[in-house]
């Protein structure tokens, strides 16, 4: 089809103001959070409800187009980036609350609706979201969805994963399905749902989607700890868990990014090597106690400094200090590339010792901020663009720390995802046979590979010969991809 | 096909002659005898078997503990029973990580023990004893701490699997967080060795709760029943279980409590002054509380999963059911916090039975619900099916399994859709 017969079609969808198709209006839409990696899509489409999209995605199927989707666009891994030729699927104006079911601590929402939205709106009845991103404030539903999110509360209450129910599927042929039993437990069947979260945007396009809900606790204390370098407050950390305590978040930062986040949001933190702020929820008495030998283990470690969140205000300064960590590079250096990877717990000293080590050889400084509790570590590359070859430098180095993650028995990424930016790296954490096998799930969802083509795997595989709207998949005929 | 004396020389071969036995009237699946059951001692060998299985046309089931071999429809075919059961070694568990890395064969009980010397425990309690963690996770079976766990998709963090072409494949890993790759871990959760067999299994573990308690009020009827555990669903204490037990003559909503030493008493007092305005409150005895327990006994197991505030109305449903249909008064348990109801049925006739189950179906898959078998008579099961007709992902399932497993060899006729 010739792409003004497109535009025509794809208006009498969603009208007029629904398709973009200017040059320089596409250009908004080129890049999600990774922004070294950028993409003209063919045409923005901003479908307003979940029949739209079925109808859009059937349009692409019929012609042999691929169709990407895409959220708020806060990715961090290039899983939004446009395929050439293809169509971008923006969700943002499907932004409805559609069904609160407090009895049943349920809520279901549009994909573009925006993650802390989600706890404003039961906030008044004592219920609240718990995948926390340190994006909520603008990332999607649906790309968290897409992205299986963390946050730094899933150390105790787990990740998207673990609290979406249910969702309305729209897959890449356009026909629609509802996977996961929504209010119900234990649907019969194959996991699709768990299968579904965290898949990228490879697999389809969710339209509906039912989140649980979680009672606001009746006590949550929080406490930022001082220690004079990293061993110490890791030293904490492992005699906090050792002692059975699972504490709602505890999250570190090191000397550069407490510099930042100084320079950013001015929370007056203390001057130190590194920081915990240590967040503990739950019953009155347990935590009450908990909280007592948290102290007494942070003061074990000798601490340096413990600041005691006295209410409300303070226990936000602590956190807006740890959640404007990333933005607050900006004031200490002209580039920054965020990493995203994660360790066994216990390997924590030994892969700091390797990162400060890869720092000083590549001559560019790391910023660490991460969440501790689940090993996931955040090293922040400072570079400088402008000087020749530094930004190469920079991901080089970025790429040294994950592998020394993978060495240590950890994962290409604990909550970043994928996407663009990582794929080639997969082989080094699995085999071909690996991946061919996650790539079967691929085809029985999507045989064409429309949905978000090119993301996760280096080498995509097609699918077999079946009968179907076209019969050899343009890459195939251009000898990009092989037959699987 | 080769002759069954070469295949047996086959598989003595793969696995060493001590590990393949002729297969009994035992080891029928739902009255299906096998020809062979083979003891894989390690992944290389469970691939080894499988390429010869596919090579050969045979037609697979995995078992570990043996325990939930009555789940699912009959198999259209069986030849080869792939037993893990000399796969049972813990093969990494570090305390500071809170995981653990097994082989499948590893039994529940076993495991517990292992990491209970660290203060640590896999947070799933299924009811079977004797099973594997293979088979806890093929056959997504859990028991009352889910409510506050999750069930073992929420626990499980890695997985080996072997699919019927002998293909060795690992997704997840060993870290908690991790979101590399898809989760092959969630998918072959509960697809009951259609798609291939499990051959390890890495979990997230927990802290051992320091102390524990369970509170229980005697309710009379459906709605206070429901009222009961929404009232402790919707508080702060944060229960571990909330679970019921609706017989003909004892109706109790139990919550087990579990915190450390210093907060139990707060716990349990918060759960009591709850629980008191809907009958009387007492505290069980850890005898009584497990004896409360599952349903082994019945012949007849359906499990009705349905929305938690839909408790009074499938109460209701059951019992209106069986009066009308002159059945004796069934047991019902449940994890009354996560919607999961469980009725058993003893010495009905098969017609009674069946409409029964029909007319569960009727009502509660049109409420968006769920209901299966999870033990029956084969005759039954001819009749009704372990499932119900699932939903409009029917396609999708089938789909799955066909790239899964193109040859219909991995247990085929036992799934959700014949699959």
């Amino acid at each position: 089809m010739e792409r003004s017969g497109l535009i025509r079609e794809m208006e009498g969808i969603v009208g007029a103001e629904g398709v973009i198709h200017e040059h320089e209006q596409l250009r908004t839409y080129e890049c999600d959070g990774l922004m070294n990696y950028r993409v003209i899509p063919d045409l923005v489409v901003l479908p307003e409800t979940g029949e739209h999209v079925q109808r859009i995605v059937k349009l692409c199927y019929d012609e042999g187009i691929p169709f990407v989707a895409r959220g708020s666009g806060t990715g961090l891994s290039g899983g939004a980036l446009p395929v050439e030729s293809g169509v971008l699927i923006v969700l943002s104006r499907m932004r409805k609350i559609l069904e609160v079911d407090i009895p049943n601590q349920r809520i279901v929402v549009e994909p573009g609706v925006v993650n802390m939205w989600v706890s404003q709106e039961v906030a008044d009845e004592g219920y609240y979201y718990a995948p926390d991103p340190a994006s909520q404030i603008v990332s999607s539903i649906g790309g968290n969805l897409a992205e299986n999110s963390g946050g730094v509360h899933c150390l105790k209450y787990g990740f998207t994963t673990n609290h979406v129910m249910g969702a309305e599927v729209v897959l890449p042929d356009g026909s629609v399905t509802h996977i996961g039993g929504g209010r119900a437990p234990d649907a019969p069947g194959y996991d699709l749902l768990g299968a579904f979260v965290g898949s990228e945007g490879t697999l389809g396009i969710a339209t509906r989607i039912t989140l649980r809900l979680c009672r606001v606790p009746e006590a949550v204390r929080t406490l930022l700890a001082a220690f004079e370098g990293t061993e110490g407050a890791g030293g904490a950390v492992s005699g906090i868990i050792g002692e059975g305590i699972i504490p709602a978040a505890i999250e570190m930062m090191d000397r550069l990014t407490m510099e930042a986040v100084e320079a950013a949001v001015h929370p007056g933190l203390p001057d130190a090597g590194a920081v915990l702020v240590i967040e503990l929820d739950g019953p009155e008495a347990e935590v009450e106690e908990q909280f007592g030998r948290v102290l007494e283990i942070c003061k074990e470690n000798e601490a340096t400094e413990i600041r005691v969140a006295e209410d409300d205000d303070e226990r936000a300064l602590f956190w807006k200090a740890r959640k404007a960590a990333f933005g607050a590079m900006g004031r200490i250096s002209n580039d920054y590339y965020v990493q995203d990877g994660v360790i066994p717990r216990t390997e924590l000293p030994a892969v700091l010792g390797k990162i400060s080590e890869l720092a000083g050889r590549y001559g560019l400084r790391v910023a660490n901020v991460f969440h501790a509790g689940d090993g996931n570590l955040h090293p922040l590359v400072l570079y400088d663009n402008d000087t020749e070859g530094e930004a190469e430098k920079a991901e080089k180095l970025a790429g040294e720390i994950v592998f020394a993650c993978l060495e240590h028995g950890g994962s290409l990424t604990g909550e970043h995802g994928i996407g663009e930016d990582k794929k080639k790296y997969m082989p080094k954490m699995f085999t071909d046979d690996d991946m061919n096998v996650m790539q079967l799930l691929r085809c029985a969802f999507d045989p064409h590979q429309l949905a978000n083509p090119g993301k996760i795997f280096p080498t995509p595989r097609l699918c077999g010969e079946r009968p179907g709207p076209f019969q050899m998949h343009p890459l195939q005929k251009a000898g990009v991809v092989e037959q699987f | 096909m080769q002759t069954e004396k070469g295949l047996t020389e086959d598989l003595r071969r793969i696995v060493g002659p001590d590990n393949v036995h002729e297969a009994t009237e035992e080891d029928a699946v739902e009255g299906v005898e096998p020809d062979f059951v083979v003891e894989p001692g390690s992944v290389e060998e469970v691939s080894a078997l499988m390429k010869l299985a596919a090579r050969e046309g045979l037609a697979v089931a995995p078992r570990g503990g043996g325990t939930k071999m009555h789940i699912g429809d009959p198999p259209r075919r069986l030849d080869l029973i792939v037993s893990t059961a000399r796969m049972n070694e813990v093969l990494e568990h570090t305390p500071g990580d809170q995981i653990v890395r097994l082989q499948a064969g590893v039994k529940l009980e076993d495991l517990q023990k292992y990491v209970s010397s660290s203060d640590q425990m896999l947070a799933i309690d299924p009811p079977e004893s004797g099973a594997t963690v293979g088979g806890i996770v093929a056959a997504n079976s859990s028991g009352p701490r889910r409510y506050r766990y999750g069930t073992i998709r929420d626990l499980i963090i890695g997985i080996t699997v072997v699919l019927h072409d002998g293909t060795v494949a690992k997704a997840g890993g060993k870290v908690v967080k991790n979101v590399a790759g898809y989760d092959l871990s969630k998918l072959f959760t509960g697809s009951l060795g259609t798609l291939g067999v499990i051959a390890t299994a890495n979990f997230r573990l927990h802290p051992r709760p320091e102390a524990s308690r369970t509170v229980a009020v005697e309710v009379t009827e459906p709605q206070q029943a429901q009222a009961a555990a929404q009232a402790i669903v919707h508080s702060q204490v944060e229960a571990t279980a909330v679970e019921l037990h609706y017989g003909e003559n004892e109706k109790l909503l139990a919550v087990l409590l579990e915190s450390i030493s210093g907060g139990i008493d707060a716990k349990a007092e918060t759960a009591s002054f709850l629980l008191k305005q809907y009958g009387e409150v007492r505290t069980l005895s850890q005898e009584e509380a497990d004896r409360l327990g599952s349903l082994t006994s019945p012949q007849v197991v359906m499990k009705i999963g349905a929305p938690p505030v839909d408790l009074a109305a499938v109460l209701e449903s059951v019992l209106g059911a069986v009066e009308r249909k002159g059945l004796a008064h069934p047991r019902i348990t449940g994890h009354a916090g996560t919607g999961v109801t469980l009725v058993g049925l003893s010495e009905e006739t098969e017609d009674g039975a069946a409409g029964f189950v029909e007319e569960m179906r009727e009502i509660w898959v049109r409420r968006g619900g769920s209901v299966t078998l999870q033990r029956a008579p084969l005759t039954l099961k001819q009749r009704v099916s372990t499932w119900d007709n699932g939903g409009d992902y029917l396609g999708l399932v089938r789909r799955v399994k066909e790239k899964f497993d193109p040859r219909g060899g991995m247990n085929p006729g036992r799934f959700l859709g014949g699959n």
